[in-house]
């Protein structure tokens, strides 16, 4: 069981966590300006990138604020954890 | 014949324990384990292999056995234990198993519970390495906890009457114990088995409480706990257990590892039998072999594969008249069932007992779950752990080092390493005990197997996988490790591969012609030993598994005979059967009483959710697809939520109480999901917004009242209230008070008839219930339950979120374009609508079916189809039937389905495969009853 370190609460184990996906994929301006294409971009394609990656997370079970995270993906290490319109913080895998 | 010895051991020999074990009465002392005291009966057949019947008996004396597997009786029926980890009691009845048990039909009457503890240093295992590691924590002031799978601390100390610094090590033993519980912030466990090891410094432990108690453990104490441990260091002091070699017929009973039987003898004060013959790779079973000659044990031969015996062994081997053959092996064995002779070249030598040891592997385990490498030691014949862990510490024989000073010593180093990792500063040193030990196990000859027939050379004893099917699955190309386990079994079984999975990796990379050192192991997984699911289910079971969540109203509907249906962890009336009554004639008689008079229902498990801000209008028009800033304070609108793809999560109605607050519902069982999706909308996206939402779900009760009758119900609690068509309108609604308490009644319905919202606070539901009860007793008003209320909204085509819908459903597809905000610039799931997806013309849309049979009731899920003959597979599927129901007010059955182009096939014949045959429907719009509104208003 993981420790997600909230940045509201501290540390916390996973289950009391929401994953969110991608983060810093914003909801477009002006949706009706978009093709399909670039419309479809934004409904249904993600990174799915091996090492650093930025993903939104939900303490659903404690404060239930988002905040994102950058997580490394091939070994769960959180690598750094910031509230929402912080930017994201430069991490070294 | 009794194989105890007179003195020694852990056991009180004047206490008797009665035990019966395949039927046969037997007896033992308190300290035995189950094991321990079949074999001083002599008895060494516990059961049979899985596949083979082959009679098996104890290889191991501890938890890396792979045949001693028994089914416990009594007190309480539990399969698959191992006789080596029951601790025997008095009245204990167990069986021997062929490879598999019966779980019992009975509830388990004991208690499991679970308890988290936090410490700054974890130390797994309490052997030598172990007891230093925790007591040099100890000493520096962290906070500790040692657990350890035996019911004493020892470790391999117990199976050995060695002396450190000159006393007997159960007092160096027990002068560290005692001071380590009378240490304060020290957790000493005994009886507890570190099980898995995760992220974060998160241990699960399992404890054994009172199963050793038998029939006198106290039915208030927990059974079994699992400790939920997190640490910020570990320390692994977790041992090594020792390695058999694999030769033709390895697997009777009689072929013991030979440590395993020095555990006996010193340990429980048993003889692994009369005669022995010895085979070794190594040093260490010369101590077995001297232990056993001294206690009585005629030892035929020593049988060392090494080209030459070492001198000093051989010589206290001379002395006492034990014969030593250098570069020779064991190539078989013979037996109607335990072992009677040995094959050694060209020597049958008669015994009744072959101890083996082909070294020591390092348990690892626990250090591998915790994403430890692992890298081969050639040396040793095993892998042993890489690199080390931040937060990891591997001491003792765990690392592969064998001389116990030395294990020792990196039980100190660790202790002090991972206190000091904490923030602890070390305290007075812990000294180092010097052992007279004779028998190290390095130096030894890295031996997998002794060649000879493969099919009856058994690797994993409990999966009578054998070295013939080793080579058939890199016969048949496979190389990796993974694949071989999973192709051959081995290392799959109870006892996840202790023994043989070290074996079966080396014969493998024989067969290859590879260097182990390339060969990646297999990963270790959780649980080390087996956990019962009993265990881990601990407190919530039965009542406690789930919340239960009931209304108000609920002890009502309990009275009246409810039947319930569970909405997600709500428990909802599903109908009222009146003596006689199945659920179809309960349900006509439901619907026809409210469509012909009147009839309620607690609706109180609905979502509510309160929506207040200055900018609540504006949030409510971006998530619903329907204009929601411009409702009137005092008014009603329904509502459908979409996601960003345009499909509909959620509908419900948005009333709006003020200038800025609203009052929305979900459906039931998405209460929580919504609150969840405004809070990600709100906190990501708009934080700018001034909103705050709050669920309010349970602070209400919910009363539809519905039918013509209605309103003359309503008027009857509600004197204040002018309920005129008039003065009360569709869509709206009124503060006011019934039956005496203050209310919020809202005009709307789900079922087409004239029907009111009556909302209390929980605390008035039951006695506003009643008071709705007595006022429609003259009308007949019948409580109705989930199942009419489905029959009553589908009669009106209107759909259930996640019964008609299942995330690939458009607001468009359901035929609620009026529901979708032509005027609003964006909302949620507009831009979705455009997609060229979202209009092709053969999606799945919502309509009705009406069975040419009318009383063909058709089965929910069921496929629809367009001809009247299957034609070959595969055959077009057009949709499926989504609801289904007999009608009071239809006089015949209908449903609703999703068809491809469905709202274009209205009027068509369409087919369903009901079993064997094809019914044919017609295709009807989704309103079937009252298409054009006119039961309303009343």
């Amino acid at each position: 069981m993981q420790l997600i370190p909230c940045p509201w609460c501290g540390p916390r184990e996973e289950a009391e966590f929401h994953y969110g996906g991608q983060a810093h994929v914003a909801y477009p301006g002006d949706p009706s300006a978009l093709s399909d294409e670039e419309w479809a971009r934004y409904v249904f394609f993600r990174e799915n990138p091996s090492g650093p990656f930025a993903e939104r997370w939900s303490h659903n079970a404690g404060c239930r604020r988002w905040f994102n995270a950058v997580r490394d993906t091939r070994t769960h290490d959180l690598l750094a954890v910031y509230r929402v319109g912080e930017p994201m913080p430069e991490v070294t895998a | 014949m009794s194989f105890r010895t007179d003195t020694g051991g852990a056991i009180d020999r004047n206490t008797l324990l009665r035990f019966t074990f395949n039927g046969v009465e037997h007896t033992g002392h308190p300290g035995d384990t189950l094991a321990s005291a079949l074999l001083a009966n002599g008895v060494h057949e516990i059961g049979s292999s899985v596949k083979l019947g082959r009679p098996r008996g104890v290889v191991a004396a501890g938890s890396e056995d792979p045949t001693s597997l028994v089914q416990v009786e009594a007190p309480f029926s539990e399969p698959m234990l191992l006789a080596t980890t029951v601790e025997l009691y008095d009245g204990l009845v167990a069986r021997g198993l062929a490879g598999q048990g019966k779980l019992s039909s009975e509830p388990d009457p004991a208690r499991y519970d679970a308890k988290h503890e936090h410490c700054d240093v974890l130390v797994v295992g309490a052997g030598p390495a172990g007891l230093v590691a925790a007591l040099t924590a100890a000493r520096s002031g962290a906070r500790v906890v040692l657990v350890d799978e035996q019911n004493q601390a020892g470790g391999a100390l117990l199976g050995v009457d060695e002396y450190l610094d000159d006393r007997p090590s159960a007092e160096w033993v027990a002068d560290i114990v005692a001071e380590l519980k009378s240490t304060p912030d020290v957790l000493v466990l005994e009886r507890t088995t570190a099980f898995g090891m995760y992220q974060d410094g998160f241990v699960l432990a399992l404890q054994k409480r009172t199963d050793h108690l038998g029939f006198a453990a106290p039915a208030s104490v927990a059974r079994q706990r699992v400790w939920r441990i997190r640490t910020r260091q570990t320390v692994l002091a977790t041992g090594a257990h020792e390695r058999p070699v694999v030769f033709a017929d390895n697997d009777r009973p009689g072929i013991m590892l030979a440590s395993s039987a020095r555990t006996f003898l010193h340990h429980y004060g048993v003889l692994p039998g009369s005669r022995a013959v010895v085979f070794t790779t190594n040093d260490s079973a010369y101590c077995a072999a001297i232990d056993l000659a001294e206690s009585g044990v005629d030892i035929a031969v020593v049988v060392d594969a090494r080209p030459e015996a070492p001198a000093r062994l051989a010589a206290e081997c001379a002395a006492r008249g034990i014969e030593v053959r250098a570069g020779q092996l064991v190539t078989g064995t013979e037996g109607p069932g335990r072992v009677t002779a040995v094959q050694v070249g060209d020597d049958r030598i008669a015994c009744d007992a072959l101890l083996v040891s082909g070294g020591w592997n390092p348990v690892v385990s626990l250090f591998s779950q915790a994403r430890g490498t692992l890298r081969y030691d050639a040396e040793l014949g095993a892998f042993v752990p890489g690199r080390e862990l931040a937060t990891v510490r591997v001491a003792g024989s765990a690392t592969g080092e064998l001389d116990l000073t030395a294990c020792t010593r990196q039980g100190r180093d660790a202790g002090a390493g991972a206190a000091a990792a904490a923030g602890f500063t070390s305290g007075s040193q812990v000294p180092l005990p010097a052992s007279d030990s004779r028998c190290t196990a390095r130096s030894g000859l890295v031996l997998w197997r002794v060649p000879g027939n493969d099919d009856a050379s058994f690797v994993d004893l409990q999966r009578d996988s054998t070295v013939a099917d080793v080579l058939r699955a890199t016969g048949a190309g496979l190389r990796s490790l993974e694949h071989i386990k999973r192709y051959t079994t081995i290392g799959t079984a109870h006892d996840q591969g202790k023994t043989s999975g070290m074996i079966a990796a080396g014969i493998v990379a024989e067969a290859l012609g590879v260097e182990l050192s390339e060969q990646r192991p297999t990963t270790f997984r959780p649980p080390f030993t087996s956990v019962s699911f009993a265990a881990l289910a601990g407190r919530d079971r039965g009542d406690l598994h789930d919340p239960v969540r009931v209304t108000s109203i609920h002890p009502w509907h309990v009275q009246h005979g409810a039947l319930f249906e569970n909405v997600g962890q709500w428990k909802r009336p599903w109908y009222y059967p009146q003596p006689g009554e199945d659920l179809h004639a309960a349900v006509l008689r439901e619907c026809r009483a409210t469509r012909e008079s009147v009839g309620m229902m607690d609706g109180s498990t609905l979502g509510k959710i309160d929506v207040q801000g200055r900018d609540a209008g504006e949030f409510l028009d971006m998530l619903y697809t329907n204009m929601m800033s411009n409702l009137k304070v005092g008014k009603i609108r329904y509502g459908v939520m979409c996601g960003v793809d345009g499909m509909v999560i959620d509908d419900g109605t948005v009333i709006r109480v003020g200038e800025e607050r609203y009052i929305v519902t979900t459906t039931t069982g998405n209460a929580a999901k919504v609150l969840d999706w405004m809070e990600e909308w709100l906190q990501t996206e708009w934080p700018h917004l001034d909103v705050h939402c709050t669920s309010v779900t349970e602070h209400w009760a919910t009363i539809p009242l519905v039918g013509p009758k209605s309103r003359a119900v309503l008027a009857a609690v509600a004197p204040s209230l002018d309920v005129s068509n008039e003065a009360f309108e569709f869509m709206t609604w009124h503060d006011t008070e019934v039956a005496g308490v203050p209310a919020r009644v809202c005009r709307i319905s789900f079922s087409g008839e004239l029907a009111y919202e009556i909302n209390v606070t929980a605390w008035h539901g039951l006695a506003v219930w009643e008071a709705l009860m007595a006022a429609g007793e003259r009308y007949g008003i019948t409580p109705y339950g989930t199942e009419t209320m489905h029959v009553l909204r589908a009669e009106k085509g209107y759909p259930i979120i996640g019964q008609e819908t299942d995330a690939t459903v458009t607001p468009q597809d359901l035929g609620m374009s009026w529901a979708v905000s032509k005027k609003k610039p964006d909302f949620i799931g507009k831009r979705s609508f455009a997609r060229a997806e979202n209009n092709r013309s053969d999606r799945k849309q919502l309509v009705g079916l009406l069975p040419v049979d009318p009383a063909v009731l058709l089965p929910e899920g069921s496929q629809i189809v367009e001809t009247d003959r299957l034609p070959e597979p595969p055959v077009r599927m057009l949709g499926h039937v989504t609801s289904s129901y007999p009608s009071a007010a239809l006089g015949r059955t209908f449903a609703l389905a999703l068809v491809r182009s469905g709202h274009e096939r209205i009027g068509e014949t369409l087919y369903v495969p009901v079993e064997d045959s094809l019914v044919p429907v017609t295709v009807t719009e989704s309103v079937l009853y009252d298409k054009e509104g006119a039961r309303r208003d009343g």
